[in-house]
């Protein structure tokens, strides 16, 4: 049975040993933003052995494109984008101490398997629920890349953001054991 | 020939303007009862979650008049124009465009049209809109409105099936598509099926099939009992809201049948998000 868990970033070994799959959470504190154009950049600037534009050491990522922010609001809807697409890039920024990102859709073996080695979370966020993530969080502002517009790096302040754990640190699959648990041959 | 019955093009802009804004903040009262239903019928504790969030998503995304998914969609137009109408004070896909231009501008929603396939330069208003267009005898304009994600788009699927394949072939392409696509068109679905016509009709189908309303059966038995038995396969795959693992994948599977060639048999599946947002206006002269 799934237990709800309120966590705090930057986020501990501690924080991480004791989360499995199907474990509601509920994330408080500092979380920065990044989709497909930012990840490149980041990418890019691991390879040529360059700083990064933010600290990711014991952070969290989470892929996301908002809508635009109306007038006195800190940010438009902020649902997850699917996560595929970032598996690529994911297990270097995990090796540079990224401690979990958030996103919607399964991982690739390549990044459970990172995920295990790097003692590092996925969570999944729901996906097209993103007027009641917005509601979570409490600022926003631009870090990096501005330049990408909806795909600029942003740091967010939340509060009570809701996510599942989808990949735990024994390499355990919440998209895989979910699935087989409920599927009917 | 009767006096042709005029609408002018203001008011079209202005009405798909507000289409485009309601759709993406006002779920429709027949997709919430089918998150409701989902939410009774559940197993998965996790899953249950999904639909409790989805609801309330829906109920905030009202209040405040925000979208309800920041993938605010390409904006997908169906009309039915009677062959009597004639539209003032400009041209019809002109005034369809320049609706899409103030909603989705007005609206605060994101603009997700990039101009080339392959430079993917974006158009900063999200036109052009896709237009399908159908003359009819009545007496009216009916503008429907669909915002429609990418995330559930680029799961759908074509093939051209050959007659041996059958009931039986369209059924588990049907199913297989549903299942490679899996978490990433965000279930619960709701599943289009365009069966016949040719290849490009197919699709259109496909589309046209989710404009019904959910909760509701085809009117013709056989293909009730095609979608129904569509329906069955899809949930047992497992796969359940998000992925995570549930018996409701897709909330209705919607089948749409016409003629075809001798030599073909040709399926199309367009698979749509929960976030099913589909608004419609009626102008002219009708009862």
């Amino acid at each position: 049975m799934s237990n709800l868990i309120h966590l705090r970033t930057p986020l501990t070994d501690n924080d991480v040993v004791n989360l499995r799959i199907g474990d509601r959470v509920l994330v408080s504190g500092i979380i920065y933003t990044a989709r497909d154009a930012a990840h490149k950049r980041l990418v890019e600037l691991i390879d040529a052995g360059k700083e990064l534009p933010f600290d990711i050491l014991d952070q969290i990522i989470y892929y996301v494109g908002p809508s635009p922010a109306r007038p006195g609001r800190p940010i438009g809807s902020c649902g997850p984008t699917t996560s595929y697409r970032m598996d690529v890039y994911t297990p270097k920024l995990l090796a540079k101490g990224l401690k979990a990102t958030i996103g919607k859709g399964n991982r690739s073996e390549a990044v459970i398997e990172a995920l295990k080695q790097h003692k590092a979370i996925y969570f999944a966020a729901t996906g097209g629920a993103a007027a009641l993530l917005a509601n979570a969080v409490k600022k926003a502002e631009i870090v990096a890349y501005e330049d990408l517009g909806a795909e600029a790096i942003m740091r967010l302040e939340v509060e009570d953001f809701p996510v599942v754990v989808a990949n735990d640190i024994y390499g355990n699959d919440l998209f895989r054991e979910g699935v087989a648990k409920y599927e009917r041959k | 020939m009767a006096t042709p019955t005029r609408i002018s093009a203001s008011e079209i802009t202005e009405k798909v303007s507000h289409l485009c804004m309601d759709a993406n903040f006002n779920l429709n009262e027949d997709v919430l009862d089918a998150l409701r239903d989902s939410y009774e019928e559940e197993g998965s504790p996790v899953a249950k979650e999904v639909f409790a969030e989805l609801l309330e998503n829906a109920k905030i995304a009202r209040e405040c008049q925000m979208p309800m998914c920041q993938d605010t969609g390409v904006a997908v137009v169906f009309v039915e124009i009677g062959e009597n109408i004639e539209i003032v004070g400009g041209r019809l896909y002109d005034a369809i465009n320049e609706g899409v231009r103030e909603g989705y501008k007005k609206g605060f929603l994101r603009k997700s049209m990039v101009k080339d396939p392959l430079n993917r330069i974006n158009t900063g208003d999200n036109t052009p809109a896709i237009i399908h267009t159908e003359f009819t005898s009545e007496n009216y304009l009916k503008i429907t409105f669909m915002a429609k994600g990418g995330g559930c788009e680029n799961m759908s699927r074509l093939a051209m099936l050959t007659p041996a394949d059958g009931k039986a072939g369209v059924i588990n392409f049907v199913v297989e598509t549903v299942k490679i696509a899996r978490a990433n068109p965000c279930p619960p679905i709701i599943v289009g099926v365009g069966i016949g016509g040719t290849f490009d009709y197919a699709a259109l189908l496909a589309k046209k099939s989710l404009l019904r309303p959910l909760g509701t059966k085809h009117a013709d038995p056989d293909t009730a009992d095609l979608e129904k038995e569509m329906l069955e396969r899809i949930n047992n795959s497992g796969i359940g809201a998000q992925g995570l693992g549930g018996w409701i994948t897709a909330m209705a599977v919607h089948v749409e049948r016409y003629p075809c060639h001798i030599a073909s048999l040709p399926v199309a599946v367009n698979i749509e998000c929960h976030a099913h947002r589909v608004k419609t206006v009626v102008l002219g002269n009708f009862q």
